[in-house]
């Protein structure tokens, strides 16, 4: 394998859980609610789905459990945001504080415990094609899901009758109301598939990137993969290529760091968060005049009969 | 089964009052059945968590220690959250106002001068908070960059900053190698306010601050003006308040108080840099900012409650061996339960049969 093979293939790893979360938040925000707890449910996929896969022994359950873990947290957000029409930035914070708070009780019991990640699979005859073969089609089953996602969303948000809806609550949540459609049903449906995406990139972290547990291992992760959606202008394959940048700074950090480039570490570590703040500004700049956001996008709809 | 919101016509007094008071029971509650849950005798766990930080004058003086940190950003945040200007990042002010202000107290050390280095030092903390707040609000009213997620950013970013400094340049060379600065001289460091406690006169200071605070939202053109601007917009542009300015003078008040608090941590509590100077201040003054019902007040009675689960979980850490992360479980769960019941405010809440609409 070269060196750029091993490269490609670690910045794939690095932007898989991005990539994953990014996509389940987009079809949040397309449904017009803001969850910024994708932090809190990211973490606490991780810390459930080690859990779960150490006592059971079975990493298929671990991903189970992280997948229930995001979708109960995300529950909750809902109840608050759509039941009780309360302030989305304020509950999506209080989500990633609760988040990071119980899955450091939860994985208290499994810190330092090391177990086999789950593996590569190797899909016969596509993956010996010369380079592409190696690095697209001998990846981990999280690899392959994150770019299932990336098709099977952007199919739904366009080509789909219920996409359409789904998208018509985030633009106009009144006009949708008025033509008979259940606006807090579909966004219920669509912040449940959002904690779900979360909490499957949090299973990757704990089982697949760094097979063991550790309290706070998201790093902010989650925020990141808010600014992707802002940055791909909530066009899911904008997203992945939004977490194939980030996941390539990080990873080119980690090789400058490993190299002994005279620069402080800790200016290395920075760079994904500075990068993030600028891509921030230039696509806001490069946008000027057509906004992209979804018109409803954090305001809260209380149906009146 | 569901929910149905009817909105109400006015809000009696004794719901806004006892808003906050339910959500603190409701998480009490919540408490109990965690202790149940974690197999420790709930009565023990919640005395030792919210009764034993109030028994002793050792306990008390902890409590205001850290509720002095508490207030002071959430006051600020308060500012910033009524003008709909979501600066999440109080963290990392807080962290680059000890960074300002101990760098003059650096600066100084071996040859400290006069009384003028201490205020000296505090402005410099506020300085550095408020202009490391104002770049995500430079960001927004310039570019339209989004400050949530600007600013929860720049967290990360000062705490690099601030492990790469006591790391490097500024760590103690006779510190065994230990990431932390030498101990501040005796004139670098705020003064006690009795012998032998740990409380400073950064707690007046604070009391100060809300009474100022309490004065600007209540009594002053600019209190109204971000009340307005939060509250309705359109009514705001026709008033001709600018938008941009009012962003940029609540960053810059909320960084600098952020700032202030983190000079006086430094410098009052623990007299040196180290990189773990803050257990989350910056996060946990969101939550006393809700708690306190985005009021100067409210948020000095919410720290003081904050505070208690801070030591509360320390107690509950060496006693019963409990992680700290229960603590910030707790604090999650009180924001939740304080939003739920801001519901009570604005709407009827009940219950009705049949499917939903």
């Amino acid at each position: 394998m070269t060196l750029l093979e091993a490269i490609l293939l670690t910045i794939i790893t690095a932007s898989t859980p991005l990539l994953i979360a990014a996509i389940g938040e987009l079809v949040v925000e397309r449904a017009g609610v803001l969850n910024l707890g994708v932090e809190g449910m990211m973490i606490m996929g991780a810390a459930a789905g080690i859990a779960a896969a150490i006592t059971t022994g079975n990493s298929g359950l671990g991903v189970l459990a992280a997948v229930l873990a995001g979708m109960a947290l995300a529950a909750v957000f809902a109840f608050l945001t759509l039941g009780l029409a309360t302030n989305q930035v304020a509950a999506g914070l209080a989500l990633s504080i609760f988040g990071l708070g119980l899955s450091g009780v939860v994985g208290a019991p499994f810190v330092g415990v090391q177990r086999a990640g789950i593996g590569k699979i190797e899909i016969p005859f596509l993956s010996e094609i010369p380079f592409l073969g190696p690095v697209l089609f001998a990846q981990d089953p999280f690899v392959y899901a994150s770019f299932a996602l990336v098709v099977g969303v952007s199919w739904f948000l366009w080509r789909s009758r219920a996409g359409l809806v789904l998208r018509a609550c985030g633009e106009n949540h009144a006009s949708a109301h008025a033509l008979g459609y259940p606006v807090l049903r579909i966004r219920l449906y669509a912040v449940l598939f959002g904690g779900a995406c979360a909490g499957l990139a949090g299973a990757y972290l704990s089982l697949a990137y760094t097979p063991f547990w550790t309290s706070g291992m998201t790093g902010g992760r989650g925020w990141i993969a808010l600014a992707i959606v802002v940055f791909a202008s909530w066009l899911p394959w904008r997203a992945a290529i939004g977490a194939y940048l980030f996941g390539g700074i990080t990873i080119l950090q980690l090789h400058a760091q490993g190299a002994g480039v005279p620069l402080p570490s800790q200016l290395l570590s920075a760079l994904p968060y500075l990068i993030t703040i600028l891509v921030l500004v230039l696509i806001m700049r490069l946008r000027r005049g057509g906004a992209a956001a979804p018109a409803a996008l954090g305001t809260p709809f209380v149906p009146d009969r | 089964m569901r929910l149905v919101l009817e909105r109400r016509a006015e809000t009696p007094l004794a719901l806004r009052i006892g808003s906050p008071l339910l959500a603190v029971a409701l998480t009490l509650l919540s408490a109990i059945v965690i202790f149940a849950a974690l197999g420790h005798d709930p009565w023990r766990a919640l005395h030792i968590y919210f009764v034993m930080p109030l028994s002793d004058s050792w306990g008390l003086q902890e409590v205001a220690v850290k509720a002095t940190p508490l207030v002071l950003i959430a006051v600020g945040l308060a500012l910033c959250y009524r003008s709909n200007n979501w600066n999440i990042g109080a963290e990392g002010q807080f962290l680059v106002g000890a960074l300002a202000g101990s760098w003059l107290a650096l600066a100084t050390h071996g040859a400290p001068d006069g009384p003028w280095l201490l205020p000296a030092m505090l402005a410099c903390g506020a300085l550095g908070g408020a202009l490391f707040a104002l770049i995500p609000a430079l960001l927004k009213t310039r570019f339209g960059a989004n400050e949530i997620l600007t600013s929860l950013m720049l967290v990360y970013v000062a705490e690099l900053l601030m492990d790469w400094l006591v790391r490097g340049p500024w760590r103690d060379p006779h510190g065994f190698n230990m990431p932390q600065t030498v101990i501040f001289e005796p004139e670098a460091t705020i003064p006690l306010l009795m012998e032998g406690g740990r409380l400073n006169i950064g707690t007046p200071l604070m009391l100060l601050v809300v009474a100022l605070m309490a004065v600007l939202a209540a009594r002053t053109l600019k209190g109204f003006e971000i009340r307005l601007v939060g509250e309705a917009p359109r009514a705001a542009r026709f008033a001709g308040f600018s938008e941009t300015r009012l962003t940029w003078t609540v960053f810059a008040l909320s960084g600098a108080l952020a700032g202030l608090a983190g000079i006086l941590e430094a410098a009052g509590t623990v007299r040196q840099l180290q990189p773990a100077i803050s257990p989350g201040y910056g996060f946990t003054a969101i939550i006393v900012a809700f708690l306190g019902r985005l009021n100067p007040v409210g948020c000095l009675v919410a720290g003081v409650f904050l505070a208690i689960t801070f030591i509360g979980g320390e107690n509950a850490q060496i006693l019963l061996r409990l992680p700290l992360d229960v603590t910030r479980v707790f604090q999650g769960l009180l924001l939740f339960y304080v939003l739920a019941c801001d519901t009570l405010l604005l709407y009827r809440v009940r219950l009705v049969r049949g499917a939903a609409a």
